[in-house]
């Protein structure tokens, strides 16, 4: 109704009516308390326009943004973020301890949290959690576990095509308030991985009472229980009121019994406003407070009129792929080297990429442990190409250069553009790049992860934790199609790096893996790391932007 | 008569199931597929192949089009990969919010339409006829997304007048009955959360209007001239007739026969025009669903808005042969 008053009484004040009726309609706004700390008002509601429907409320089923946002605001993990940064800090668990070898986990939990319907959180209630994903039956559920299936690797009974040794082999409530996770193996992802939204934890008495594991298959696609459709039950800072599917809006509401520093909101409303424009118009229009991923060219007019956008902290990563499998020439060091030299990547940073974009010399940002000062550089540097591409005996390099349409993504918002700069680039260098341009979801992602048919392709990730392995593992871990490249002694390093339980060796271990990346293998090229940004009315304080996009909205006031 | 439309009712069957074939054939023809959509960003080939194989669609199309059959047949037409709920639920839902815009836009289009089009048609060839005339000119030219993005950019964003998107605001919380909005308020006596829905009502109907309402104009204004002209007219002035009586009684009534037919016309346009006026204004029915289904590829909700349009149009081509059989027996006899 806010905005039809607000509407009216705008409608008013125009034609000139009179200003009482604007006062006395402005009166009728909500009644807000300040709290006594001065850290923010408390009360009131805010509204964020979101980008899309989320899937689901269970986190164990979502692999997106848009359903870990309010997943997010309900749910906590055994271990969670600093705010603002990807490092680690105490969740529901206030400390873990890895045993030496790393295939044991003791979490000491924190005392007195209950769940969102008054059921104590407490160590039986993780390993029913742990449980329950490790013993989930039907190819459709454990289908949907992506987070799940990436970390743990495998599950009871593998079902449809899970496939794999499970990484996970117990978990025992030694008393209350520690739980002890046991592993068949060690995994680097660990204990980042831990604060994945994917594994929050959930009531074990609501998990049963509204039949959460009864993802069943209708045709090519799922349905699911009322758990994760209707009673999403956490232990976070806000609880799930309402999902108004007709008017698209997911409104969560101030949980009284939190743990921790209770919300400053009494409401917090999520609105699905699938087009960016409209969702610019909105926060103009002041229907809402903030959106996520303001489009980099908006950036300065949202600035000028008012508006707070805060580019978070990169964590993410923009390469141009080499697919060495395709050209025979690229299999040359040499050559790959020549194409570092040739792309002038400062240059594209500043005019391609948003505000506080950085060009990248390796594949991972610099939050990350196991990042290494000292890879070797390849500045921008045409005769230096030229140079190498001769020293290998090669002229008239013609590459298949495939582009993505139709997506934007964080760490490349325009790939046609990015992708016209760098074939000039390279042409200058005497390498003829033709652009070969394909859907996103259209055949370019089979055409170059599947298929392999390019030479060279821009592609992308953002990071899911605080782990080296999420992104050089990720990348280079294993034999692909996407860069067709294969030498045993760089997948072994990666491997061997992964199984350092040592966080200091593991580091040291990943820096290593990147020191030889960067010189010996080179099977692709870092561009940049761009930071996706969020944007807010000046009436909001309080939000903290993350790195990982974990925004937490208890610490947010409107005033 | 009855014979007729059981035959007529027949011959659809066949008509929709090779649509069906041609609406299921296609969507897995793109490249892509469900299961990239499923899996979204993260999506690795080993993944999308192991999905492929849990959803059937490593099997030949045949199978998986007799499966579809299968299912649709006995009314399960799958949930959505956007939202994981079943897609009867959510197009059942979607549904009243279109008809509501285009609803209100035909009342706009109408209401102003019929005694803009007479008024033009009454002082032919002055000012206001000329104006008009032009106005309608523009009117029919502009794409409705373009006026759609003007009007929320000048009565929305500059003016603050009218909410920019959405079909109530987020601080209502509505009792849904029939979720036609404005009906709902009404019914439930939430008078705030009528008088909102009709408020956020107002420029996406304009916008959607827009065309309908020129056509009318052009449409009333060109038979309000004919019948002027008309023998019947010269006669009931020669015999001295008020002119207000020969305008209601003689000429308004036999000039809205074309009118009417066009009214028919539009109405079937409407639909269409709707998809690209929701996406504009975030309006939550049909063509929003279908636009979103389309980006994230969401087969199973495309398959059944598809399916949808297509018993919608043969319905509708049914209805017409049956009024022109009802109208002209020799119709029916061929």
């Amino acid at each position: 109704m806010l905005q039809f008053r607000t509407a009216r009484r705008r409608w008013l004040a125009a034609i000139g009516l009179t200003g009482v009726a604007a006062l006395a309609l402005s009166a009728c706004a909500q009644s807000e308390r300040t709290d006594d700390s001065g850290s923010g008002k408390v009360g009131g509601t805010m509204v964020f326009g979101a980008a899309g429907e989320p899937k689901n409320f269970d986190p164990i089923f979502n692999d997106d943004g848009e359903s870990f946002r309010p997943i997010r605001q309900m749910f906590d993990t055994l271990v969670t973020y600093k705010r603002g940064t990807a490092d680690l800090a105490p969740g529901l668990a206030e400390k873990w301890t890895p045993s030496e070898d790393g295939t044991s986990w003791t979490f000491d939990l924190r005392k007195n949290v209950k769940f969102h319907d008054g059921t104590p959180f407490n160590a039986e209630a993780v390993c029913f959690n742990f449980d329950r994903w490790f013993n989930m039956k039907g190819a459709a559920a454990q289908s949907q576990m992506i987070y799940y299936g990436d970390v743990f690797e495998g599950f009871a009974k593998n079902e449809g095509d899970a496939a794999g040794d499970p990484v996970y082999k117990s978990c025992e409530a030694k008393d209350e308030h520690t739980a002890v996770l046991n592993l068949n193996k060690y995994k680097g992802a660990f204990p980042a991985a831990f604060g994945l939204t994917a594994l929050s934890i959930s009531s074990p008495e609501a998990l049963t009472k509204y039949d959460a594991d009864n993802v069943a298959q209708s045709g090519d696609s799922f349905t699911y229980p009322a758990y994760a459709t209707e009673h999403p039950t956490g232990t976070g800072a806000f609880k799930l009121e309402k999902f108004d599917k007709a008017n698209k809006t997911i409104t969560l509401v101030r949980n009284d019994d939190y743990w921790g520093e209770k919300a400053k909101l009494d409401k917090l409303i999520f609105k699905i406003i699938p087009d960016e424009n409209a969702r610019k118009q909105e926060l103009k229009a002041g229907t809402i407070d903030g959106y996520d991923f303001p489009s980099p060219a908006d950036y300065n007019s949202l600035k000028s009129d008012g508006f707070n956008v805060t580019p978070r902290p990169a964590f993410n990563i923009l390469y141009l792929g080499i697919n060495g499998a395709n050209n025979p020439a690229l299999k040359d060091l040499r050559v790959r080297q020549a194409i570092a030299h040739a792309v002038n990547r400062d240059q594209l940073v500043k005019t391609k990429l948003p505000l506080g974009a950085e060009v990248a010399t390796q594949f991972m940002p610099k939050t990350v442990a196991g990042y290494a000062d000292d890879v070797q550089q390849y500045p921008h540097d045409v005769a230096k190409a030229k140079e190498l591409l001769t020293q290998a005996g090669v002229s008239d390099l013609t590459l298949n250069f495939y582009v993505p349409t139709e997506v934007s993504r964080p760490y490349m918002p325009n790939p046609s553009e990015i992708a016209a700069v760098i074939a000039d680039d390279l042409k200058a260098a005497g390498i003829n790049a033709q652009i070969v341009s394909r859907p996103w979801n259209g055949g370019y992602k089979d055409d170059v992860q599947k298929l392999g048919k390019h030479d060279l392709h821009l592609l992308g990730w953002t990071g899911d934790y605080n782990d080296a392995g999420n992104f050089v593992g990720t990348f280079f871990g294993r034999e692909k199609k996407e860069f067709g490249f294969a030498d045993q002694g760089m997948f072994d390093a990666i491997a061997a790096a992964d199984a350092v339980v040592d966080q200091d060796k593991h580091a040291d271990a990943y820096k290593q893996v990147n020191r030889d990346i960067m010189s010996k293998y080179l099977p692709a090229i870092p561009v940049s790391h761009s930071p996706p940004a969020i944007v807010v009315s000046s009436k909001i304080t309080g939000l903290v932007p993350s790195p990982l996009t974990d925004e937490r909205f208890d610490t947010v006031s409107k005033g | 008569m009855l014979r007729f439309i059981v035959r007529r009712l027949l011959q659809a069957i066949p008509t929709l199931l090779i649509l069906s074939l041609l609406v299921f054939v296609w969507l897995r023809s793109l490249p892509g597929g469900p299961s990239g959509a499923l899996l979204g960003d993260k999506a690795t080939p080993e993944k999308i192949e192991a999905l492929n194989k849990v959803l059937g669609l490593d099997q030949p199309i045949y199978i998986q089009y007799f499966k579809f059959l299968g299912r649709i047949l006995s009314g399960d037409f799958g949930s959505s990969l956007i939202s994981g709920e079943p897609v009867v639920a959510e197009i059942s839902r979607a549904l009243p919010a279109t008809i509501e815009l285009s609803l209100a836009a035909l009342l706009f289009a109408v209401v102003l339409g019929i005694p803009l089009g007479y008024l033009a048609a009454s002082n032919r060839g002055r000012f206001l006829d000329n104006s008009t005339v032009i106005g309608t000119l523009v009117g029919v030219a502009v794409p409705v997304f373009f006026l759609g993005i003007l009007l929320k950019q000048l009565f929305a964003q500059d003016l603050a007048l009218f909410p920019p998107s959405g079909r109530q605001d987020v601080t209502i919380d509505p009792t849904h009955v029939t979720n036609f909005a404005v009906l709902d308020g009404l019914l439930t006596q939430e008078w705030d959360a009528a008088a909102d829905a009709l408020w956020h009502l107002v420029l996406p109907a304009i916008a959607l209007g827009t065309i309908p309402l020129a056509v009318i104009v052009r449409i009333t204004r060109a038979s309000v001239l004919d019948v002027l002209n008309e023998d019947f007219v010269r006669t009931a002035n020669a015999k001295g007739l008020q002119a207000t009586l020969i305008r209601r009684r003689h000429v308004l009534r036999n000039a809205m026969l074309p009118v009417s037919t066009t009214i028919g016309l539009q109405t079937g346009l409407l639909l269409g025009g709707a998809v690209l006026t929701e996406r504009v204004f975030v309006w939550g029915g049909l063509g929003s669903l279908l636009a979103q289904g389309i980006e994230r590829r969401d087969y199973p909700r495309l398959q059944a808005l598809l399916l949808l349009a297509a018993v919608v149009y043969v319905l509708v081509n049914l209805l017409v042969d049956i009024s022109y059989a009802i109208i002209d027996p020799r119709v029916r006899a061929s």
